[in-house]
């Protein structure tokens, strides 16, 4: 088989998947599932193909087609396949399979099987539209797929008021995030005149000027899809929403792939913003990763947790990126992919063995009825926490090395936030898994089936070792050429140390302070101390710092008061107008309208056309 | 092909076919059947029209030209263009869906399929007419069975409802004969063509300065006059805000089949105007007058969604939705219609935003129909009830119908792979460089409509099953064979929609050498 068929297939297997299963297995639960799982494996095992054979760095790097084309006008639909988007590409689909196969123990006993699977299907074919998109075009159309995927899976329990509220709410933010990237893109199209990412950039390289005094402005309504896609403080809300769907749906979706959409596309546009653009950019980063830091302290929900944590480590991801290392961005979304869809498939696991509680303070003890998911979990714990030499600790260490070279604030608060991390990570471990049994449901806990352990298994191996498996020397190739980048197994794992010996000894430290102030705190707790210490302060982070409710009572608020107002006037100025009340119409359309009153309307019309042709013959004949 | 007058023809089958579906009162049976058969046989005469149109060309075609009244210089002229195709395409798709829409009531049904057919002749009449004065005959015979679809099938308001429609319409249109009346006296003609290429030459407003001299007042102040007049009968029919308040009435009152036609169709009739009659006829006062034009499209857009959302009432809210998908076109034609001079290639700008009011213009006609014909279908089974607040949960029941309903809806709210997108995106890639702050503030009306929409989808189909409807029946499959071809439609424009832009195209590029001056 043509080589250069291959990407075709990996995209469009998963819409094959999800048409099928929609139109004609709808009733045949194993095929449904069969059918995705295949899809997206098959994509999986084809990436590995095609990489082995044109490495990462392929000769032929796009391929396309003509899909707009009216007169000078032209858009395309393309296939770009660098290291960039062929590392992500190995990333959605593998731990898009992991967690495909773990979706059929977790929700095997769901009315709505093949739904489920359907939609993760449209869903992979969405993301895996916008990894390998060529131009701007494309990857917005599958942004917006990815959108409404999303939508359905958040919204996926739709007789839950609360679902539907999430799904909705997710949506709303993200479009609102997307039509800033859509007047971005408009702007980048109407300046350069291509939507192709390799020629812009091109020229760009050529005329760095060419986008006049836009620039800035461009770069940062690109950067507003980011924000929406990619949960950045002011457009965070909808995530934390968002764990209203399926736990495997917030691990595919919000953990491992779309909201690392957004620090993709920011890598694969990184060519168009100004340093200004960027110093925004990493400013929104850093407080994101240290709003939501704060906030996953004071949450009890096991599946909110790992939200705001996922929002915090966005949000150093979107720091690097703004501190002009992309390459430490996509090393920990990769990093992050892995050990953070093996932390929401062990809550999920958990809350299946604990029939749908997922407050951690009725947990407790699970770590001998449940030893692979306690395990695997604690994996993924260490991983996020940095400990060396898991993979979090290399990714998190390359963007503090980012910060401490650019920027003196932002490297204290990713310092701060690593420690945050490590306290409510372990917060979470000592509550849930550790000490005493919290309620009579812990006794009725056991182990998940294999489908759900395996997946777990593989991920947590990925965790420990992805940090030393090549990938920063891949993407820092790709995006900082020059630059240095270790290679060999010993060389990896002692870089941070001498690349930038403060950052790594500081992130070794936070984490560090993380773990022993948990361990004083909450090794032993029957309730959360933390309340009674500080306060008010405990107060905000639980109650997420009140964005929600500051929404509701400004945003909301205006919009609602507008549509009513824009009603009222109508139905005054209809009133005002309308036959029934004569007084008012009368003075609006005068003798005309007494026409109407006194006869019949047939009359009415027939004396118009025909005043019309007197009229007519009237005025011509003159 | 060009001999035979095929848009005669297509214009006059369903005009004697109302006759004789009126004559066979007797046999309401064959007489739905023949109503249903003529509507599919001009179906069939515009995809053949369509088969033999050269879509290289943007020139009129088909065309055919009579004197008529000779001594007033009153000509039979008819002729299509890529514009005029679509319109009639998409006139031939709609009527047929509304006569199946209605099939099931046995209220009057032949006279219904009689207006129906006049209608669809007038509006078929009104997209090939070129010369005013038979065009202004069809545009009125549109109005007219329109008017009496409303009032007899109606719901409780009929008679205001259709009385104001008929009043405003007609007050727009005493606006429109004026303002032709003053242009036939200043320049002897009534022909669109003739009239256009006198603009391009700017001889227009001197002619009617010379010809109307009135007082002491200027040339350009009489010619914006007679704009302003021309400028009322559109604006009311497409409508532009503040002369919308006839259409949530007349939408929410007339019988859902025949809002089908009004939104789907008619207000079409009202860009059509703007982009055959008013842009190149008064270029000069358009660009007088671009930018409160602009903010008024802008205001169209924002106030109606915003309007939308405060309903309660599914064919308020849509009905409302119809005008902000409509103020896209507004916008997007106000702006390739201004003169552009800092914008890095303003021709092709001004295409993409011409191609995405055609497209947009279709995507619409096409969209708002199946989504007021969904309606229809939910009020047959909830006994009339449609109120945003009557149902809930009701996926859990009609799992397909919700299925459907929702791509119509996604399609509307411009999601990609559906039609909607492209002709939106289209209309936002051209008019933001031509007008970016009008542009800007426009994507409100997007973000809004996804509110509105979601809002929709959330109470209706969303959350608790409200037990009233546990037992209500999902599609059937009639009504499958009505709704699957419209949905497949909307993926076909979406995915590939260089079917339809392949037809436009031509005609846009000879729109844009008209407006540049």
């Amino acid at each position: 088989m043509h080589l250069q068929t291959l990407p075709w297939i990996i995209l469009f297997l998963p819409l094959l998947a999800a048409v099928v299963i929609t139109l004609f297995t709808q009733r045949d639960r194993k095929t449904s599932a069969t059918l995705s799982i295949s899809a997206i494996v098959i994509g999986f095992v084809l990436t590995v193909i095609f990489i082995k054979a044109n490495s990462f760095n392929p000769e032929v790097k796009e391929v396309s087609l003509n899909w707009l084309d009216i007169g000078p006008l032209q858009a395309e639909f393309g296939l770009r396949l660098d290291a960039l988007s062929l590392m992500m590409l190995l990333v959605v689909t593998g731990v898009g399979s992991a967690i495909h196969i773990y979706s059929w123990g977790y929700m095997h006993e769901d009315r709505c099987f093949s739904r489920f699977f359907a939609s993760l299907s449209l869903f992979t074919f969405s993301m895996l539209g916008i990894v390998m998109a060529n131009n701007f075009l494309q990857m917005f159309i599958s942004w917006e797929l990815v959108g409404v995927s999303s939508y359905l899976l958040i919204g996926f329990w739709y007789e839950k008021a609360s679902a539907a509220d999430a799904a909705k709410k997710a949506f709303i933010t993200n479009r609102l995030g997307d039509f800033g990237f859509m007047l971005g893109i408009l702007i980048v199209w109407a300046a350069l005149g291509s939507l192709n990412f390799g020629k812009l950039e091109a020229g760009l390289a050529d005329n760095p000027a060419a986008l006049g005094s836009l620039a800035t402005l461009g770069g940062l309504l690109v950067f507003c899809g980011a924000m929406g896609k990619s949960a950045q403080f002011p457009l965070h809300v909808w995530l934390p929403d968002a764990m209203e769907g399926p736990t495997p749906v917030s691990a595919l979706i919000h953990a491992a792939t779309m909201v690392a959409a957004g620090v993709y596309m920011l890598s694969r546009t990184f060519f168009i913003y100004t340093p200004e653009a960027l110093q925004v950019i990493a400013w929104i980063g850093g407080c994101t990763a240290l709003l939501a830091a704060l906030v996953a302290v004071q949450q009890n929900d096991i599946k909110r947790i790992l939200a705001y944590s996922t929002l915090s480590q966005l949000g150093y991801m979107v720091m690097a990126v703004g501190l002009a290392a992309p390459e430490a961005g996509m090393f920990h979304l990769t990093t992050h992919a892995f050990f953070k869809a093996l932390l929401f498939l062990g809550a999920g696991s958990v809350i299946h063995a604990m029939h749908h509680e997922q407050d951690i303070w009725r947990m407790g003890g699970l770590c001998k009825k449940m030893p692979v998911t306690y395990w695997t979990f604690m994996v993924g714990t260490m991983a996020l926490a940095g400990v060396w030499p898991l993979s979090g600790f290399f990714s998190k260490d390359a963007i503090l090395a980012a910060a401490w070279h650019h920027s003196m604030p932002l490297f204290i608060i990713g310092v701060g936030v690593a420690a945050l991390t490590t306290f409510y990570m372990f917060r979470l471990v000592f509550v849930a898994f550790l000490g005493g049994e919290r309620s009579h449901e812990v006794g009725h806990a056991h182990e998940s089936p294999w489908v759900m352990t395996w997946p777990l298994r593989i991920l947590a191996v990925f965790s420990i070792v992805g940090g030393v498996i090549g990938v920063e020397a891949l993407f820092g190739g790709m995006l900082h050429p020059g630059g240095e980048h270790p290679h060999g197994l010993a060389a990896q794992l002692v870089y941070p140390f001498k690349h930038a010996p403060v950052a790594a000894l500081s992130g070794l430290a936070a984490f560090g302070i993380g773990l022993f102030a948990a361990w004083t705190l909450y090794a032993r707790a029957k309730e959360d101390p933390l309340p009674a210490r500080i306060g008010t302060l405990s107060r905000w982070m639980r109650d997420r710092f009140y964005f929600d409710e500051l929404y509701e009572a400004t945003v909301i608020k205006v919009h609602d008061a507008t549509a009513a107002v824009v009603d009222w006037f109508d139905r005054w100025l209809i009133g005002f107008a309308a036959v029934r009340g004569s007084a008012g119409a009368t003075s609006l359309f005068g003798n005309v309208l007494r026409f109407i009153q006194s006869g019949s309307l047939q009359a009415y019309a027939f004396l118009l056309v025909l005043g019309v042709a007197v009229i007519l013959f009237f005025v011509l004949g003159r | 092909m060009n001999g035979f007058p095929w848009l005669t023809v297509l214009t006059l089958v369903p005009l004697i076919g109302g006759v004789l579906v009126v004559g066979m009162g007797g046999q309401k049976q064959l007489a739905r059947k023949l109503t249903l058969g003529l509507s599919l046989l001009s179906l069939g005469i515009a995809l053949l029209i369509w088969k033999n149109f050269d879509a290289a060309s943007g020139d009129l075609q088909f065309s055919e030209r009579l004197d008529w009244v000779k001594s007033l210089g009153i000509q039979y002229h008819l002729g299509i263009d890529g514009l005029g195709l679509l319109m009639l395409l998409l006139t031939a798709i709609v009527t047929p869906l509304s006569l199946m829409a209605f099939w099931h009531n046995h209220d009057r049904s032949h006279i219904f399929g009689a207006l129906v057919l006049w209608l669809q002749a007038g509006l078929f009449g009104t997209f090939t007419a070129l010369n005013f004065f038979h065009w202004f005959i069809f545009w009125e015979l549109g109005l007219i069975p329109a008017f009496f679809l409303v009032k007899f099938w109606g719901g409780p308001n009929r008679g205001p409802a259709a009385t104001q429609f008929f009043v405003y319409t007609m007050v727009g249109s005493i606006g429109l004969l004026l303002a032709f009346l003053a242009l036939r006296l200043a320049t002897g003609s009534f022909d669109f063509i003739e009239l256009a290429a006198m603009a391009k030459r700017g001889e227009i407003s001197v002619k009617l300065g010379d010809a109307l001299g009135w007082k002491s007042l200027s040339y350009s102040t009489l010619a914006l006059l007679v704009f302003g007049l021309a400028f009322l009968g559109f604006a009311v029919k497409v409508p532009v805000i503040p002369f919308h308040t006839w259409l949530p009435v007349a939408y929410s009152e007339a019988p859902s089949p025949v809002t089908m036609l009004l939104t789907g169709v008619m207000s079409k009739m009202g860009v059509y105007g703007f982009l055959r009659i008013l842009l190149p006829i008064f270029p000069e006062q358009v660009r007088l007058v671009l930018t409160p034009l602009l903010w008024l499209a802008v205001l169209t857009i924002v106030l109606s969604a915003c309007a939308a959302f405060a309903q309660r009432d599914l064919k308020r809210m849509l009905a409302y939705s119809s005008i902000n998908h409509l103020g896209y076109c507004l916008l997007a034609m106000f702006a390739a219609a201004g003169a552009a001079t800092m914008v890095n290639q303003p021709e092709l700008q001004k295409a993409a935003a011409l191609n995405g009011v055609l497209l947009q213009m279709f995507n619409h006609g096409l969209t708002a129909s199946v989504l007021f014909l969904f309606v229809t279908l939910l009020e047959k089974r909830s006994g009339g009830l449609r109120g945003l607040d009557d149902f809930g949960g009701i996926r859990k029941v009609v799992p397909v119908f919700t299925g459907l309903m929702g791509i119509s809806l996604f399609s509307s709210l411009g999601l990609p792979g559906l039609n909607g997108f492209v002709g939106e995106f289209l209309v936002f890639k051209g008019a933001f460089p031509l007008a970016p702050w009008t542009t800007a503030v426009a994507t409100i009306g997007l973000l809004v409509t996804a509110v509105f929409l979601l809002t929709l989808i959330q109470r209706v189909f969303c959350g608790p099953l409200n037990e009233k409807w546990a037992k209500l029946p999902d599609l059937t499959a009639s009504e499958l064979w009505l709704v699957i071809p419209s949905t497949v439609l909307m993926f076909v424009v979406g995915i590939y929609p260089q079917l339809v832009l392949g037809v436009i195209d031509a005609t846009v590029v000879k729109l844009v050498q008209q407006l540049n001056f």
